[in-house]
């Protein structure tokens, strides 16, 4: 065993990288959970992303289409369930449950013959000056865009949550869909947005995966990555700050314990891959205070 | 004469399976404090949600200020100048006071400026609110001044309330009066629902009585008797109930410094509880929603357990004891909820009586249930206790109101309970029903049961009480005898005075 190979910048640096999917496809499902809707198929609108993201990629040679493509997948497939569940009442567990099963199969057969190819290369952008810092420089301006377009998604939903009127509206539809009813705001309308944003944003996370971190395409590549979204969601109280701790903690301590299996750590590997689940769970837990929106999870009925 | 501001005229609105609002026409002037009355389901909520756009009706038409009213969605009467304070308040628990004003205004001016909005306006109207507040943390009083002021904020034309003071303690509906006759005063015309009479009396002008969607009559309700206006929603004589006099009993109930942590974030803790309580006796709680009923429901009915020594049902401490265990040493309970907490809503009457009577009853033989007998039980309850139903094979959901508090009641009466302890007994219950209700209580204690009816309708207390409590956050004041008890002291007790005599100094 050799811990000094473990380069600590190296390893920071990779935690910003390791973080993001997460964080993309968590930042989604909060603004859904704050409109008051219940969406499990995260993991399947992931891996929609990721296969959708890699075609349009490869087709193209443009790794920023490939995340439109993405973006536009994951979408389409939160329509599906926005349909179901707006419009047709369906049970939202049920309907998630059911959207992750139908994307990972989906996404496997839409990926078939890509199996084994490369990504287009999405090179990482060195920021003038800010890059060049020592120690900070390379773990956190030297990074893909990406990485940059996903905390910028968090910023940005945290200002429409808590400094708009749309926002405003949002929180109140999640919080008591009929008290908002009675006040004339679009329940349906609000939680159709929002679940297409979350579909929006979990495609991302899932193309970031299959252009950007593999980078290739491998069915189930996700690998509950959409499962420890959605708990980082609840843990971090619905609340985007916290969001961003969550998936970073989540990002580092999966780096950390690939480092750690490459130096050797006697312990065996399946202890070292369950620990960023079990440290992530364990932290946010002990953190959670929130409570959630109130009308989550229940189906909104245009009282007559 | 004053000069008309809303006119309705043949309004009209039909659901499938009944028709909510027929040919409804009368006129609401300038400044004037109009009254809407009717039982539960008379079209009262229909009519109402017509005027403020949320509910289009088939035929008929509005006019407001001499042009045509057809308002698409309550944005656009707001913009109208019609603003609303809903019955079942529309306001959202995790959020500021001033975040929940905003979301009633169409133009909201910004965060900054509207807190001061905010105070500007209480002061004006006598209605303090800290805008910074999160409304969960609020009473119902101050609940409903969040509503107002939203309202207030937009200078409207007319003012609908929803039966607003169903949750206010005497002296806060005095507050909320005297600001709706200064309101009145300044021209705004306000549509006064309720089917308290007393207080319609005292407030309105003009009375409309709706009795199944159609005007039945329209009257000055300072002129006319309070009876004769509840005989015109009913459409039939009522009876009062009638008590006899009850020899006293032995003591079935104490409860000795109960105490109780709050259940949940916005429940209330119980604090040093004292009661004692005989056969033959009903004793009245009176309170605000939220004040310690729910919780104070859940320690007797043991769905909250506490110290044994703290309930003692006749000499036996069973405050340790568990729903079933408490039920079948006789002490019952009946929720208030009745949808989902005293019955389950889609299961049927058979089920529900099965429920709560499975073991006083003795429905079930070696953990098998006795089906029919369970089927015998309920069609007992049904018709004892005149259950409007086709049969104990339908849900309980497809019960009205008033019918299904009646099986709900009637299911733990015939229990033959020692002590029966109900919740808001009549909440939401057409009048005839909860006459029926009220004696079914009054009748169960001349044969010695000990009866506690917690309740928010001060007036049902005085009927059926022969002695009165006010429950005020977590704690019980002093029993007094109900008989001879004014609505003046019913307010102190309520207003967390507890020592009346101090309290007149």
């Amino acid at each position: 065993m050799d811990l000094s190979a473990i380069n600590p910048i190296l390893l920071l640096a990779s935690l910003m990288v390791a973080a993001t999917p997460i964080l993309l496809a968590a930042i989604g499902e909060l603004v859904v959970e704050r409109a008051g809707v219940l969406n499990l198929g995260v993991e399947g609108m992931m891996i929609t992303g990721a296969v959708c993201g890699f075609i349009v990629a490869t087709a193209t040679g443009s790794p920023w289409l490939g995340f439109l493509g993405a973006a536009l997948g994951g979408a389409l497939l939160s329509l599906l369930f926005g349909l179901l569940t707006q419009f047709l009442l369906s049970n939202q567990v049920a309907t998630g449950l059911a959207l992750t099963l139908f994307g990972l199969g989906l996404s496997a057969l839409m990926g078939q013959s890509y199996l084994g190819i490369r990504a287009p290369a999405f090179p990482d952008i060195h920021i003038p000056l800010l890059g060049d810092i020592p120690v900070v420089g390379p773990i956190v301006f030297q990074h893909d865009p990406m990485v940059y377009v996903g905390l910028g998604i968090v910023a940005g939903v945290w200002w429409f949550l808590n400094r708009t009127r749309g926002g405003l509206i949002l929180r109140a539809v999640g919080e008591n869909h009929d008290a908002a009813h009675a006040l004339g705001y679009h329940v349906r309308r609000t939680r159709m947005l929002a679940i297409t944003f979350g579909g929006a944003c979990a495609g991302l996370g899932g193309a970031y995966l299959s252009l950007v971190r593999v980078p290739q395409w491998t069915e189930g590549m996700t690998a509950g990555a959409g499962w420890i979204a959605l708990a980082i969601v609840v843990f971090a109280s619905w609340k985007p700050g916290r969001l961003v701790l969550g998936a970073y903690l989540f990002g580092g301590v999966t780096v950390l314990q690939l480092n750690l299996q490459a130096a050797g750590v006697a312990v065996p590997v399946e202890y070292l891959s369950m620990s960023p689940y079990l440290a992530t769970i364990a932290v946010l837990v002990i953190m959670s205070t929130g409570r959630a929106p109130g009308s989550l999870g229940r189906i909104f009925h245009a009282a007559r | 004469m004053r000069e008309t501001l809303l006119a309705l005229d043949g309004l009209t609105k039909a659901y499938p399976g009944v028709v909510a609002n027929r040919d409804v026409s009368f006129r609401i002037g300038r400044g004037e404090i109009h009254a809407l009355l009717g039982e539960n389901g008379a079209g009262k909520s229909t009519l109402v949600k017509t005027i403020y756009g949320l509910v289009k009706p088939d035929a008929g038409t509005m006019t407001l200020n001499g042009a045509g009213f057809a308002p698409a969605d309550p944005g656009a009467a707001r913009r109208a100048g019609v603003a609303m304070v809903f019955q079942h308040f529309s306001l959202f628990d995790a959020m500021t006071v001033a975040e929940n004003i905003v979301l009633g205004m169409d133009n909201p001016p910004s965060p900054r400026a509207i807190a001061g909005e905010v105070r500007r306006v209480s002061q004006l109207y006598g209605l303090p609110l800290d805008p910074e507040r999160i409304v969960g943390d609020l009473s119902a009083g101050e609940r409903q001044r969040v509503e107002i002021v939203r309202c207030l904020l937009q200078d409207p034309k007319l003012l609908i309330m929803d039966e607003p003071t169903s949750v206010l303690t005497p002296q806060e509906v005095e507050i909320l009066f005297t600001t709706l006759r200064k309101l009145a005063a300044e021209g705004t015309a306000i549509l006064y629902i309720s089917h308290k009479l007393s207080e319609i009396a005292a407030l309105c002008d003009t009375a409309t009585v709706l009795r199944q969607g159609q005007v039945v009559a329209t009257c000055d309700p300072r002129q006319t008797a309070p009876r004769e206006m509840a005989e015109l929603m009913v459409g039939a004589v009522l009876q009062s109930p009638v008590r006899a006099a009850r020899p006293e009993g032995p003591v079935l109930l104490r409860l000795r410094g109960l105490t109780a942590p709050a259940p949940h974030r916005f429940g209330t803790a119980l604090k040093g509880i004292d009661l004692t309580l005989r056969g033959g006796e009903v004793l009245g709680i009176g309170g605000v929603a939220g004040n310690g009923q729910d919780e104070l429901v859940a320690a007797l009915s043991g769905e909250m357990p506490v110290a044994p020594g703290m309930v003692r049902l006749a000499e036996a401490e069973v405050g340790d004891l568990g729903v079933n265990a408490r039920r079948a040493a006789g002490l019952l309970c009946g929720p208030e909820e009745r949808l989902g907490h005293a019955a389950a809503p889609d299961m049927t009457l058979t089920e529900n009586a099965l429920m709560t009577g499975v073991g006083r009853m003795g429905l079930d033989r070696r953990g098998f249930l006795r089906w029919p007998a369970a089927r015998d039980f309920a069609r007992k309850v049904i018709a004892e206790f005149d259950v409007r139903t086709p049969g104990p094979e339908n849900t309980a959901r497809s019960l009205s109101g008033g019918n299904l508090q009646k099986f709900v009641i009637g299911r733990e009466i015939l229990q033959a309970p020692r002590v029966l302890v109900v919740n808001q007994p009549t909440w939401g219950v057409d009048a005839a029903a909860a006459a029926a209700i009220r004696q079914a209580l009054l009748t169960l204690a001349d044969r010695g049961v000990a009866v506690i009816v917690i309740s928010q309708d001060l007036d049902e207390l005085m009927e059926v009480s022969d002695r009165f409590c006010a429950l005020t956050d977590g704690r019980l004041s002093a029993s007094r005898p109900a008989r001879g008890l004014t609505v003046d002291e019913i307010g102190m007790m309520l207003g967390g005075a507890h020592d009346l005599e101090v309290a007149h100094v």
